[in-house]
């Protein structure tokens, strides 16, 4: 494509892109506000947890390692896709390199 | 109190609560009897967003009031720079009523804990403390309010009473501050003293801001109770006790309800804070 | 006998650490578990926040697991700064390395995903360019024109179906995913970030332009990276998603 061409490809393209365009009607400054917000991190709370609670919580040994249930990856069927392997591959069988 | 661009430069003698955005709309269509509201402060440190939206919507109807929790004030290395530039950002464009910070070190080269840890009250902290509170001050160039923590043990070293220790730090910087009457419940429980006697003790006429929250109940090693601070549930009635001997002897103060954990829906928070517009009415009759 | 932060910090993130002699109940016995109570705030509360951060690799590997793999990253990257939102930076690249994981070859992409959106969330707000600025645009002066992009415009590129994966584990009923690869692109077009997955030639285009490319260069390298690559469509998601900021028109 010539650079012409190619300056008159990206005009028409911008042209019909504005066209089916149309712009969000401005809302008010409160309804904007309104929606989901993520939980912010910070508090001045002591964790749910208690005493005892807490060295069961979390597992500071990190040496002896097993996944103790599963998620929902457990129902996702999906090649193998490593880098280097075809982007949109067909279905190929689930390799598992480490054992869960 | 305003101040020349119409900002209030005080919390208002009345029942505030802790600002959470699930309450967002129930706060502007009905916010009685709640008049002011407090954030965190690292929560509003974002370039932008929804937070920051609500924040400004919010503080054009209600006084404001900072609440820091990670600057680390009672940490043994200096101040983060950083971190003192962003409160004095957020407070530059809020303006808020007031700022308040607690006495306690959450850092430690570089690791945020995320947790209000604890500190001996010597002359060594004591001199510690005061220098960053002057470093606050200065940076923020306004007073700021300095809370008393939760303990859930103490430091064999220490040589100062928590009281005597806030009292020497309001005189010598100046600050007033904020007497979380949860918190001395807590550490009266834990450590095994009268918290009554602590009131007595603190420095009442400095109190800018008084707290209120929920605590949950444990034991340790040997059966002893051990209360944690957890901001999940109703303020328990021998708090709600200790706030009226409080408010008697320091008289009307504003009052704020920390809920942190398990955030009930709003009119379960506004009941929390209308009874303690009722606690503010019996000692202003 | 002083307990300098150190040590109290060691104990805290070390569990086979003693708790540090000189720290005691109300009567002077030792403190015990009582410590315990801050080792756990710390290690709960820096849960929370990834919990927070990740719900989608949280439910992909299950509560349990997720609890786990939170307690051993918070060890090894507690957060740098106060400022919690944002804390997770290096999870993605911990569960790409964590070998118990690495057979869910996806996660670490799932994580950048839901991390991408967190710092969206949180970006500075910008108003989009006037319809009417680039419709006056001549065909030369667009072709050399830099588009500013919003400061919440994410580009996550992936070999997995990412977006799909993404909506499996945090919306009920949504499909399972099928192979394929998922490019998506993140727009704020005023407070909730929008996940829209990019058409082929879509992401290598966006890159382009996040590089401070000219839109004849950026359609360039969408074009060279799928034939099917179509402007138009682009140009309509950017504007759709308020992602243009303003533009640079070359003197």
């Amino acid at each position: 494509m010539s650079n012409t061409m190619k300056t008159i490809a990206i005009a028409s393209a911008m042209t019909a892109a504005l066209a089916a365009h149309t712009a969000p009607a401005a809302a008010e400054t409160k309804e904007k506000c309104y929606g989901v917000s993520l939980a912010g991190a910070n508090d001045c709370k002591a964790g749910a947890g208690t005493t005892c609670a807490g060295s069961s919580t979390v597992d500071y040994q990190g040496n002896a390692w097993t996944l103790v249930d599963q998620g929902t990856c457990s129902e996702i069927d999906l090649p193998a896709m490593a880098d280097g392997t075809e982007r949109n591959g067909s279905l190929e069988p689930l390799e598992r390199d480490l054992p869960a | 109190m305003l101040d020349t661009s119409g900002h209030p430069t005080h919390l208002p003698t009345a029942p505030g609560v802790g600002y959470k955005p699930q309450h967002f709309q129930d706060i502007l269509e009905n916010p009685a009897p709640v008049t002011w509201l407090e954030v965190h402060a690292e929560n509003y440190m974002g370039d932008g967003g929804r937070p920051l939206a609500q924040l400004r919507h919010l503080s054009e109807r209600f006084p404001i009031s900072v609440h820091g929790v990670g600057l680390s004030i009672g940490g043994e290395g200096r101040l983060d720079p950083d971190h003192l530039a962003r409160l004095k950002h957020l407070c530059g464009w809020l303006l808020p009523a007031s700022f308040s910070e607690h006495l306690a070190w959450s850092t430690h080269d570089s690791h945020f804990m995320n947790d209000l840890l604890p500190l001996p009250y010597t002359a060594t902290t004591l001199a510690r403390v005061t220098d960053h509170i002057d470093e606050v001050q200065e940076a923020l160039g306004r007073r700021m309010l300095l809370e008393n923590p939760s303990s859930y043990l103490a430091f064999v070293e220490s040589t100062l009473s928590e009281t005597d220790f806030l009292t020497e730090i309001a005189r010598r910087t100046g600050c007033g501050l904020l007497l979380d009457v949860n918190n001395v419940f807590i550490s009266a429980t834990n450590l095994a003293v009268d918290p009554r006697a602590y009131i007595d003790a603190f420095p009442l006429a400095h109190v800018g801001e008084i707290h209120l929250g929920g605590h949950d109940e444990d034991e340790d090693d040997h059966g002893a109770p051990l209360l944690i601070d957890s901001h999940g549930r109703e303020v328990a009635d021998p708090v709600w006790a200790l706030l009226d001997y409080t408010l008697q002897r320091s008289g009307p103060r504003p009052v704020l309800i920390e809920w942190d954990a398990d955030v009930p829906d709003w009119p379960v928070l506004a009941d929390e804070a209308r009874r303690a517009a009722r606690a503010l009415e019996r000692v202003a009759a | 006998m002083s307990v300098c932060q150190t040590s109290f910090h060691d104990a805290l993130f070390d569990r086979t650490t003693a708790v540090p002699p000189g720290l005691c109940d109300g009567v002077g016995q030792p403190a015990g578990r009582r410590f315990n109570v801050y080792r756990n705030n710390v290690a709960v509360s820096l849960t929370e926040a990834l919990e927070h951060g990740f719900p989608a690799v949280r439910s992909l590997i299950g509560d349990e697991n997720f609890k786990k793999v939170s307690g051993l990253f918070l060890l090894q990257t507690p957060p740098s700064i106060p400022v919690m939102m944002l804390y997770g930076q290096e999870f993605p690249g911990f569960l790409e390395t964590f070998p118990p994981l690495s057979h869910i070859g996806y996660l670490g992409d799932i994580a950048r995903l839901e991390q991408a959106q967190r710092e969206a969330y949180h970006a500075a707000d910008s108003g989009s360019v006037a319809a009417e600025t680039l419709a006056r645009l001549s065909p030369d002066a667009l072709a050399h024109t830099r588009f500013r992009l919003a400061a919440a415009t994410r580009l996550i590129r992936s070999c997995w179906p990412i977006y799909d994966i993404w909506r499996f584990a945090t919306m009920n009923g949504a499909p399972k995913p099928a192979a394929l690869a998922q490019d998506v692109l993140i727009t704020r077009p005023e407070y909730d970030p929008a996940l829209h997955v990019l058409p082929q030639g879509g992401a290598a285009f966006v890159a382009a332009l996040l590089a401070g490319n000219t839109l004849a260069e950026a359609c360039d390298a969408g074009a060279s990276d799928a034939e099917a690559f179509d402007l138009s469509a682009m140009l309509s998601l950017l504007l759709q998603g308020g992602a243009i900021t303003a533009v640079e028109t070359e003197d």
